[in-house]
C-alpha cells in the first residue's frame, strides 16, 4: 500500500492536468462550430463538447479509455484493428532486439574490460553511436537489409531496437566487470587463478547486480527502438505503425490509445525484469 | 641458505615509479623467517611492512635483492601453494555462502568434490564457524567474516600464512578474542605466520619475533626476539616482561621516525 499510494497520487495529478488541458485545446473547434451554426454556448456547454469530440486535438482520458476498451477487449486479437495484435508485433521485435542488444552489449563489455585496444577503439564509437538520432539511421538499416535480401520487418526493427538497447547494457557491464577491487584481484592471483577462472568466479558474478539494473533500462530502450523503427519505415503493423497511421488519418484517439498501450507494455516489461532481478539477486544471496 | 627457513629475504630493494618521482618502499631488507615462527611486522604507514608481505607473495616484484619462499622464488612458491594470504578486509564474495567462499581456492586449484567438502568442514571447525556454512557473509559480524577469510586461506594446507593487518578494522574486544584464537590456531597447526599490524600490544601478544620497520625509505629498524612463553593467556599483557618488549618496540618506532624526518 505504501508503495502504491504515491503512484496513484501522481497518476491522479496527471489525469487532472490532462482533463484541465482538454478544454482549452479543443475549445477552438467547439466555438467555431457554434458560431457557424449561430448557437450561443455557455461555459459548461463548451466543456461538455470538448470532452466528446470525434476528432479532438487532445482526446480526454475517458475517450482514450473507451478506445482502448474497444480495440483491446472488444476486438478479436487476430483482427488488424486489435491493439493486442499490434502490441504482439511490437513485442516480438522488442524481445529480439533486447536479446540481440544485450548479447552485443555484454560481448563488447567483456572485450573492453579485457583488451586495452578494444577499450580505446570500441568505447568512443559506442558513445558516438548514441549521439546519432535513431530516426536518421532506421530507414538506412531497412534499405541496406532489403538490399541484402532480408524479407519482412522483424529483423530490421530488431536491429534498430538493439541499437538503442545495447548501450546501457554495455556501460553497466563494463562498470560491473570492473567492480572487483584490487584486493579481490590480488586474492585470485594468490590462488594462481587463470584469466578464465577470474572471469567466471569473480568478475561475472560481481557484475550481475549491474547487469539487471541495465536490463531494466535496456528493455525499455528496446521497446522505444522498435516503435521508432516502425515509424519511418512504412510499417503497417505494430504500435508505431498505429501511431503513424493515426497521425496520417487525423485520428488522435488511435495515436493516444497506441501510446497508452506502448506505455503499459513498457511498464509490464520493466516489471518482469524487476521481478527476475529480485529473484536472481535473492538466489545469489545479495538480498537482505 | 638453511633448510629450516620458510622465508629468506636478502638485501631486498623495491622502488615504485610514481608521477611525483621514485618512492623507495623497501631498502636493503634482509630477514629470515624460520619454519613455525610467528613474525609480526610493525611500523607506521609507509614503512613497507605490507609491501614486504606482498613481495613474499609475489604480488610485487622487488627491484633489487632476492627473496626465497620455501627455497623457491615467490612465483614458484605460489604455484606450489606455499602460502595463504589474509587481507585487511575479509573480502568474502557476497554471492557465495560461507562454505562457498572457503571452497573458492579449492575450486580454482581443482580439488575433488568430496575433498573440498572435507576441507571446508575442517577449516570452518578450526576457526569455530561450524554451523555457519550456509549463511551469506552479510549475515555474519565483521569478526566472523574475518575468521571465514582465515579459513579460506587455510583451506588448501599452505604451511605459510601471510596476514596483512587482518584485524585492523575490528573493535578491541573482537580483536582480543581473535588474537587468542589465532594463537591457538598457530599452536595447533604449526604454520609459519607473517603478520602485519599497527598495534604494539597485538605484536607482542602474538609473535615469537617482532620486526620494527621505519618509513622513507622502508627498512628494518629493529628485530626483537619475544621472551614470552608460547602459551599466553590474555592477562599476560599486564606482566613486566610484556611491557618491556612493548617499550622496546615503541623506542624502535620513535628512533625510526626521528631518523626519517
Amino acid at each position: 500500500m505504501n508503495r502504491i499510494l504515491p503512484i496513484l497520487v501522481v497518476l491522479a495529478a496527471i489525469l487532472a492536468l490532462w482533463y484541465a488541458a482538454v478544454v482549452p485545446m479543443n475549445a477552438g473547434w467547439t466555438i467555431a462550430q457554434a458560431q457557424r451554426a449561430g448557437h450561443e454556448l455557455t461555459f459548461l456547454d463548451v466543456v461538455a463538447d470538448t470532452m466528446s469530440q470525434d476528432r479532438p486535438r487532445l482526446p480526454a482520458p475517458h475517450q482514450v479509455a473507451a478506445e482502448l476498451k474497444k480495440t483491446v477487449l472488444d476486438t478479436k486479437v487476430t483482427s488488424k484493428r486489435s491493439l493486442v495484435f499490434h502490441g504482439w508485433i511490437t513485442l516480438q521485435s522488442t524481445l529480439w532486439g533486447f536479446a540481440l542488444g544485450t548479447t552485443v552489449g555484454i560481448g563488447m563489455a567483456v572485450s573492453i574490460v579485457y583488451s586495452k585496444t578494444a577499450n580505446m577503439s570500441l568505447m568512443p564509437w559506442a558513445i558516438i553511436s548514441q549521439t546519432i538520432p535513431i530516426v536518421a539511421i532506421a530507414p538506412m538499416i531497412i534499405v541496406v537489409l532489403a538490399t541484402l535480401g532480408v524479407e519482412g520487418r522483424t529483423v530490421p526493427k530488431a536491429i534498430i531496437s538493439a541499437y538503442l538497447c545495447f548501450f546501457p547494457v554495455l556501460v553497466s557491464m563494463v562498470k560491473g566487470l570492473r567492480s572487483p577491487g584490487a584486493m579481490q584481484i590480488d586474492l585470485m592471483k594468490t590462488y594462481s587463478a587463470n584469466a578464465g577462472q577470474t572471469f567466471w568466479k569473480l568478475r561475472l558474478p560481481a557484475s550481475v547486480p549491474y547487469l539487471f539494473t541495465s536490463l531494466k533500462v535496456g528493455i525499455a530502450a528496446a521497446l522505444v527502438g522498435t516503435i521508432v523503427g516502425e515509424l519511418p519505415t512504412g510499417a503497417i503493423q505494430g504500435l508505431g505503425a498505429r501511431i503513424l497511421i493515426g497521425d496520417q488519418f487525423g485520428n488522435p484517439l488511435m495515436i493516444w490509445s497506441a501510446l497508452i498501450a506502448a506505455a503499459c507494455l513498457a511498464g509490464a516489461l520493466v516489471s518482469i525484469v524487476a521481478v527476475l532481478q529480485s529473484l536472481a539477486l535473492q538466489r545469489m544471496g545479495y538480498a537482505r | 641458505m638453511s633448510q629450516a627457513a620458510a622465508i629468506e629475504a636478502k638485501n631486498l630493494d623495491l622502488t615504485f615509479e610514481t608521477g611525483d618521482g621514485a618512492i623507495q618502499a623497501l631498502r636493503d631488507v634482509t630477514l629470515e623467517m624460520r619454519k613455525g615462527e610467528f613474525v609480526s611486522f610493525i611500523g607506521p604507514s609507509g614503512c613497507g611492512k605490507t609491501t614486504f608481505l606482498r613481495v613474499v607473495a609475489g604480488l610485487e616484484t622487488p627491484t633489487g635483492g632476492e627473496v626465497r619462499v620455501n627455497g623457491m622464488s615467490p612465483d614458484e612458491a605460489r604455484r606450489d601453494r606455499a602460502y595463504g594470504y589474509v587481507f585487511q578486509e575479509a573480502g568474502l564474495y557476497p554471492w557465495r555462502t560461507i562454505a562457498g567462499n572457503v571452497r573458492l581456492p579449492l575450486e580454482i586449484m581443482g580439488y575433488s568434490r568430496s575433498e573440498m567438502a572435507d576441507r571446508v568442514n575442517r577449516v570452518l571447525e578450526l576457526v569455530e564457524l561450524s554451523g555457519f556454512e550456509n549463511k551469506h557473509p552479510w549475515q555474519l559480524s565483521g569478526g566472523m567474516q574475518q575468521r571465514a577469510s582465515i579459513a579460506r586461506a587455510l583451506a588448501f594446507d599452505a604451511d605459510i600464512l601471510l596476514m596483512d593487518e587482518p584485524f585492523g578494522a575490528l573493535d578491541e574486544i573482537v580483536r582480543d578474542h581473535l588474537n587468542e584464537q589465532l594463537l591457538g590456531l598457530w599452536e595447533h597447526t604449526g604454520k609459519t605466520i607473517g603478520f602485519v599490524t599497527h598495534s604494539i600490544p597485538e605484536a607482542v601478544y602474538l609473535s615469537t619475533r617482532i620486526v620494527v620497520m621505519s618509513p622513507r625509505p622502508g627498512r628494518i629498524a629493529d628485530v626483537i626476539d619475544n621472551p614470552l612463553p608460547r602459551t599466553r593467556p590474555l592477562d599476560i599483557r599486564d606482566t613486566p616482561e610484556f611491557l618491556e618488549v612493548a617499550q622496546r618496540i615503541r623506542k624502535g618506532l620513535r628512533a625510526g621516525h626521528s631518523y626519517g624526518d
